[in-house]
């Protein structure tokens, strides 16, 4: 092979659930990985907030959708002679699949690095796979394909029930399931069919392990495994929904390395270059010989677990991946991380990790909470410890859910059966088998309800045990070997203060009497063998030494985001990466603390030191204390480290940036309303109270809607409008567990509102860069889920104005220094303020992008004092729109209504030369699809249908044939307007709007309720889900379906432009 | 119960003791294996050793069946872990590891920082030192020397005592049992080939017990390679005699110490199951299981080529002749415990001759 001159590398879109920020990291290393070769680079990617779309990464970003359409488009235009498939997730290599089986890739002469096209189509289908592997005595489970529901009705009652249900063709497992029994195979199999023309009917293999094997493997032949895996669940939940285990605990020998070599023999007959993903089925109880096995999976490609590998080994397998990919052997290329050994070998580890998923699916009204074999899981967190009880502990507390570790009976309600909640997988399981073993059932009987292995069983019933005896004593009562055991087994300060009475700062005060401190290990790939230069740490309790010493003043702490979840994602890492690469011009050491398995700020090569940790107060002192550094920073990684800011203040750190009071009096709504009222600025009218009583007395005041939240929160947890007192009243109710320490206030909602944001750098009170953006929406959609526009379009000068003057105002009262961010509602002129984030907010990177101005560098500068000018926003000769990504069509059940709470899981960012090309390029990049068919609209109340009217008719003109609801159907041939008249079930008539839905003739559904509240019953509520089920592109929004159907009325996906980031800034 | 761990450089180091109430005294070592717990401690090579395992988690699936074993009993004098488990899950488990310890009377601590531990023996290199367990029933303070397991010959100490022929095949094989892990055995009969398993220090040129044979192999073992003198003898004979030979670990050094080459004592060693080992001449690495103290001398005997290198260290992984089927490696081809990458060394020697 010839050295390629220039890669296409495509990479994964937004972050949506099943594909998140993993794929952020093995983009971001694989560029590197050809940067270092010399090889230009140009990626597709409409995800702005990623890190691989930065300017010292790829040398070319086009923000467009990963579909062969546009990535072709940017072949012809940019002409690379090869590309990268294998690190954009399964986004990035369906498109691949497609641009090969359309022969685009041969007519333009680009060549497939890595893993051959083949061996990727094979892995692809499951049937000719199965027939692959047995070929090379590979067992696999019984399976059949079905091409429709009757005949996967006929395979499964063959195999006798339950069966495995498996898509094609689709990522993180969506259409996959356990079926017991017809009725729910014919649901599954519906659902499935209306994504997929292939579905797999499995034999079901009941409590079997789920064991995974990392393989990367050279053109040499070379191959080795990286890592193995074990998931703590049982077969039958995605192992993006497991607890995972590295490196697995429970297998022996013989296991392990059966396992292994059936791996590299796979990889082998497949001829893998790079990297490759093997995960099977293990019978705990062999029924004859040593082992019995399926492989259930192969993923030729960078996946989510091995983003999970490479961070719980260190091995930078995307790295490696690309290397490979590039015809490099396995002895050439260096071990990064110990610098002195090389990257053919396998790593051994001296510790453990846990990875658990972070769930949000109590985020989203009437979602299903059953967790199965597809995933529903926003985000993951990962656990390093010396013991299985100190990893796991830690994880749960990174989850960021306010759970003190395993033995948490915050979501366990005092009554509940435990066995239910036992039998059933759902994200509390894992707090159920703590509260089982509380209550002293027999590890047997655990096991045999969830097939857990009794030796995680084991080890958590060490914790549980262990908690019994301090539960009611006095701290005097604790002696200091019982403290160091407790702390052995990953107990925070705060769980054994709650135990014994006292609060957590207590019981670190007598820890550090007795010196009992965690210990900083490294990191090595090879369990201390040699001495390795790694930045890489933890911190464990197991330990009598430190592998490093402290970095002194020079040091400066990054807190980072987290774990992934609904409201904090990937453009949080964006900035704490950024941070980091502007801590160096000021020759400071950077320390990152994170948790979150799949960002790049927890590469090795990102920052001088990484730990691996809690961003807990505890941890963050603990770390503080060690490295005495010059301070830390909590303003770039999202709300998780902003709201340590009190703490880690009051205990003594040095926080850079805006004074921890000053946060305070932003943060806290009570202060900061008073603040408005000194300086004259408008706000909703709100009040805070304690009963209903009270609350509903100021809702007649003011006036229904209104919108009730707890103070200091995030995303919209626990947010809603409400319409009417009974409404009040019924969410009230609902979140009746909500602590004293956060109240609930009530303000009034101001309909038909346009929200407008600021994002802004000050340096002592003087604002030194700043940038408006309008939403799409009108307020009451979430900031988060709502389209954002770049520059306004539709904001009176006036307004303009008025938002600049408070934002200045604000910075200098509140003396910021670093970032903030204002939302404002806007209406007729008018202007108040919703909320201020003394921090940096989710659009930092978007609005950096865009502008091309590396907000990120200013806000270190600020921190410094050491930003002189002020920077001026120069007019942009395009638009560009940040739209959301949903992920409802994963969450069984939930209402994919837009609301105050936030709902989507990612975002794209892209250009255009006007607001619709911008919105339309955006809106295909998360998954819209310009419609062929025919539109269903149903539209609540008057004044919707009137603004719609206009819309309709530009759908008409663009030859739509309409389905329509009665009462807009009515409205509509009032207006002369012929359409489709749909009936709601309950109505008993036909065609209703499920057979329409079912019959495919629909592709676009159009559905505003008059209120917003009414969503979580009802017909509405049927048509969306039943929407969403059958892949048909919704719109909830008025404003946002107006714009899209404007968009499409103007704009021909033969003619949006194909313009380079760079092209449109140099504009 | 607790115990301690001395280093010769004065080290003390407090544990709890989890293995029977024993003190002894051996040479301080550590392997950075992840699994096979029970393979390593029952491999003779470990003999006279005290071994650390960087893997802090041990004893998680307990002790399998005798059948299992590397050979018949614990080889290692004693154990160090960071954290034992005494409540194992697996369906072969018959007992458990502690259990198991005290059956055989061999001690065991508990260390929790067993990364300090390896980090000293990194630096400063394989140390001696001793277990002590302090019984509560003996008042009297248990102390003796330290104890250099490779100043006496431990080959003799673990080798076979009788000759014992296994295995049905046209080819014969003489196994030189100086401490030979059982999968070697194993490897070879599944290979369907006749094995006659030999002592040490066996004449097999005149030894009627014996008879006749096509190949030798001989065997990983623990301790000093010069110390096995008689073996040494026995394999210039058979190179003289143009005998096909395969060494093992030890074997690879008695080989190249039998052509005319020379042994010397590694700092720390190489104990573990992910050592990158690169066919001399081809661009192909392979992932073996390694545990020795001694290596082959860069000097090679006459006649003799490197056959692998360590990738990592540069250290002789095997050497080869240049015209007759005798070769060695370092490493261990029959893994048990780690990854089987490395068994086709078996096939290609048996392929070698007829």
């Amino acid at each position: 092979m010839k050295t390629p001159k220039k890669v296409l590398v495509l990479g994964s879109g937004a972050l949506k659930i099943g594909e998140a920020g993993e794929f952020d990291y093995s983009g971001s290393q694989a560029i590197k990985a050809l940067k270092e070769e010399g090889i230009k680079t140009v990626l597709v990617n409409p995800n702005i907030a990623t890190i691989q779309t930065s300017k010292f990464l790829a040398d070319t970003v086009y923000f467009l959708p990963v579909n062969d359409f546009f990535v072709e488009k940017v072949i012809e235009k940019e002409k690379p002679d090869a590309i990268f498939l294998s690190f954009g997730g399964q986004t990035a290599l369906n498109c691949g699949i497609q641009l090969h089986k359309k022969g685009i890739l041969k007519k333009h002469n680009v060549e497939i690095l890595g893993t051959p096209m083949s061996a990727i189509m094979l892995t692809e289908d499951r049937q000719a796979f199965a027939k692959h592997l047995n070929s090379i005595n590979i067992p696999t489970p019984i399976s059949e394909t079905a091409a429709n529901t009757t005949e996967a009705l006929v395979i499964a009652k063959n195999l006798g029930y339950p069966v495995m249900v498996r898509a094609g063709f689709a990522l993180g497992g969506q259409g996959s399931g356990i079926a017991k029994n017809e009725e729910e195979l014919k649901s599954l199999a519906d659902k499935a069919f209306s994504f997929v023309s292939q579905l797999l009917v499995e034999q079901y293999l009941h409590h079997f392990k789920e064991v995974e094997y990392e393989v990367v493997r050279d053109k040499d032949d070379n191959c080795i495994t990286v890592c193995n895996m074990e998931n703590m669940d049982p077969l039958g939940i995605h192992t993006g929904e497991s607890i995972v285990i590295a490196p697995s605990q429970t297998l022996n020998n013989f296991e392990y390395h059966s396992l292994r070599a059936a791996s590299i023999k796979i990889v082998r007959s497949l001829g893998i270059v790079g990297e490759c993903n093997v995960q099977y089925a293990l019978n705990p109880h062999p029924k004859t010989g040593r082992i019995d096995y399926f492989v259930i999976e192969v993923n030729a490609r960078l996946s989510r677990s091995s983003a999970l590998a490479s961070k719980a080994t260190g091995y930078p397998l995307a790295y490696v991946a690309a290397k490979l990919a590039l015809e490099k052997n396995l002895t050439e290329i260096k071990n990064k991380v110990t610098q002195v050994t090389q990257s053919c070998f396998e790593p051994a580890l001296d510790y453990i990790v846990v990875k658990i998923p972070r769930w949000d699916i109590e985020k989203f009204k009437g979602a299903d909470e059953v967790i199965g074999s597809s995933m529903k899981s926003v985000g993951e967190v990962m656990g390093i410890g010396r013991t299985f009880e100190e990893a796991y502990q830690k994880a749960i507390r990174m989850l960021d859910l306010d759970f003190e570790g395993a033995t948490s009976e915050r979501i366990l309600k005092p009554g509940e059966s435990v066995v239910s909640r036992l039998t059933t997988p759902t994200p509390k399981r894992m707090f159920a088998v703590a509260r089982a073993l509380h209550e002293k059932m027999p590890i047997k009987k655990i096991y045999s309800l969830t097939g857990i292995d009794p030796w995680f069983l084991s080890r958590i019933k060490d914790i549980v045990d262990a908690e019994r005896t301090i539960k009611g004593k006095k701290l005097s009562d604790i002696t200091k070997d019982k403290m160091l055991t407790l702390k052995k087994l990953g107990f925070s300060d705060k769980r054994i203060g709650q135990m014994i009475g006292v609060v957590g700062l207590d019981v670190r005060k007598k820890r550090k009497e007795w010196g009992i401190i965690p210990s900083v290990f490294q990191i090595d790939t090879l369990a201390g063998e040699f001495p390795a230069k790694t930045n890489y740490l933890y911190t464990t309790y197991h330990g009598a030494h430190n592998d490093v010493n402290p970095t002194g003043k020079n040091g400066v702490i990054v807190l980072g985001s987290g774990p992934y979840r609904i409201g904090s994602s990937v453009e949080f890492d964006w900035t704490s990466v950024n941070t980091v690469l502007g801590l160096k011009k000021y020759g400071k050491e950077s320390i990152i603390i994170n948790c979150n398995p799949e960002t790049v700020s927890t590469d090795y090569d990102v920052s001088d030191r990484l730990y691996f940790e809690e961003l807990t107060f505890e941890r963050i002192a603990d770390i503080y204390e060690f490295e005495n550094p010059f301070g830390v920073i909590v303003s770039v990684g999202g709300q998780t480290p902003n709201n340590r800011a009190q703490s880690l203040n009051a205990y003594g750190c040095h926080i850079l940036g805006t004074h921890p009071d000053d946060i305070d009096r932003a943060e806290n709504r009570s202060k900061f309303s008073k603040l408005l009222d000194t300086l004259e600025i408008d706000q909703p009218a709100w009040s805070k109270f304690s009963t209903i009583k009270e609350a509903l007395r100021f809702c007649k005041e003011v006036g229904f809607p209104v919108l009730v939240r707890p103070s200091y929160v995030l995303s919209g947890t626990s947010m809603s409008l409400c319409y009417s007192a009974d409404e009040l009243g019924r969410f009230l109710k609902q979140i009746a567990h909500i602590s004293k320490e956060y109240p609930i206030t009530v303000s009034k909602f101001i309909e038909d509102a346009k929200e407008i944001e600021l994002d802004a750098v000050a340096q002592n009170g003087e604002v030194k860069a700043f940038v408006i953006a309008e939403h799409v929406e009108n307020a009451g959609v979430h900031s988060g889920d709502a389209t954002i526009i770049l520059p306004a379009q539709k904001i009176y000068v006036e307004t303009e104005k008025k938002i600049e003057d408070i934002a200045r105002k604000l910075a200098k009262s509140l003396s910021i220094s670093g970032p903030f961010n204002i939302q404002f509602l806007a209406k007729n002129n008018n202007v108040s303020v919703i909320e201020i984030n003394l921090r940096a907010s989710r659009t930092l990177p978007f609005i950096s992008k865009v502008t091309d101005i590396d907000f990120s560098a200013l806000i270190v500068n600020a921190f410094f004092g050491q930003q002189k000018e002020t920077i001026a926003i120069k007019p942009l000769n395009y638009v560009a729109a940040k739209v959301p990504q949903f992920s409802f069509a994963r969450l069984t059940g939930a209402d994919p209504m837009l609301h105050v709470e936030m709902a989507s899981t990612g975002e794209v960012g892209c250009f255009g030369n006007n607001l619709e090309e911008a919105f339309l390029i955006g809106e295909l990049s998360v998954g819209g699809k310009i419609p062929k068919k025919g539109v269903f609209i149903s539209l609540g109340g008057d004044e919707n249908k009137i603004r719609f009217l206009e819309s309709v008719r530009l759908l008409i003109k663009l030859g739509h044939a309409l389905y329509a609801t009665e009462k807009t159907a009515t409205f509509l041939s009032k207006n002369d307007i012929s359409s489709i008249r749909l009936h709601k079930i309950h109505e008993g008539k036909t065609p209703t709007i499920l057979e329409a839905f079912n019959s495919g003739d629909i592709d676009l559904a159009v559905n505003i309720p008059e209120e917003q509240s009414k969503k979580a019953i009802g017909d509405g509520y049927a048509m969306r889900r039943s929407a969403i089920d059958h892949n048909i592109l919704l719109f909830t929004d008025l404003k946002k379906a107006e714009l899209f159907i404007k968009a499409i009325s103007e704009k021909k996906l033969e003619t949006l432009p194909i313009k380079s980031w760079n092209e449109y800034l140099s504009s | 119960m607790t115990g301690k761990l001395i280093l010769e450089d004065k080290t003390i180091i407090e544990g709890i003791s989890f293995g029977a109430t024993t003190s002894i005294a051996g040479e301080v070592v550590f392997s950075t294996g992840m699994t096979g717990y029970p393979e390593t401690m029952t491999d003779p090579s470990f003999a006279g050793q005290i071994l650390i395992f960087t893997y802090p988690i041990i004893g998680n699936y307990g002790i399998p069946d005798k059948k299992y074993w590397e050979s018949e009993k614990i080889q290692t004098t004693g154990i160090i872990v960071s954290q034992y488990i005494d409540t194992p899950s697996h369906s072969e488990l018959k007992q458990t590891l502690a259990k198991w310890l005290k059956s055989e009377n061999i001690p065991a601590l508990e260390i929790p920082d067993t990364r300090h531990l390896t980090k000293i023996l990194r630096e400063k290199g394989t140390m001696l030192g001793k277990i002590i367990v302090d019984d509560p029933e003996q008042s009297r303070k248990v102390d003796f020397d330290f104890y250099d397991p490779n100043l006496e010959n431990l080959v003799a100490r673990v080798s076979t005592k009788k000759i014992i022929h296994e295995g049905e095949g046209e080819k014969t094989i003489v196994l030189i049992d100086c401490g030979a892990k059982e999968n070697i055995n194993r490897c070879l009969i599944n290979r369907g080939v006749k094995v006659i398993t030999v002592p040490w220090n066996a004449d097999l040129f005149t030894d009627k017990r014996i008879g006749k044979f096509d190949a030798i192999v001989i065997s990983n073992g623990p301790g000093d390679p010069k110390m096995a003198k008689e073996t040494i003898a026995t394999v210039r004979k058979a190179i003289e005699k143009k005998i096909p030979i395969l060494g093992v670990c030890l074997g690879n050094q008695i080989l190249a110490l039998a052509a005319g080459g020379d042994t010397y004592k590694l700092k720390f060693g190489h104990r573990s199951q992910n050592q990158p080992c690169t066919l001399v001449g081809t661009k192909r690495c392979y992932i073996t299981t390694q545990n020795h103290g001694f290596a082959v001398s860069d000097k090679l005997p006459k006649d003799f080529n490197t056959w692998f290198v360590n990738a990592n260290d540069g250290s002789n992984e095997g050497i080869i002749h240049t015209s007759l089927p005798i070769m060695s490696v370092q490493f261990h081809p029959e893994a048990t415990p780690g990854p089987v990458d490395t068994e086709w060394i078996f096939d290609y020697f048996l392929e070698k001759f007829s």
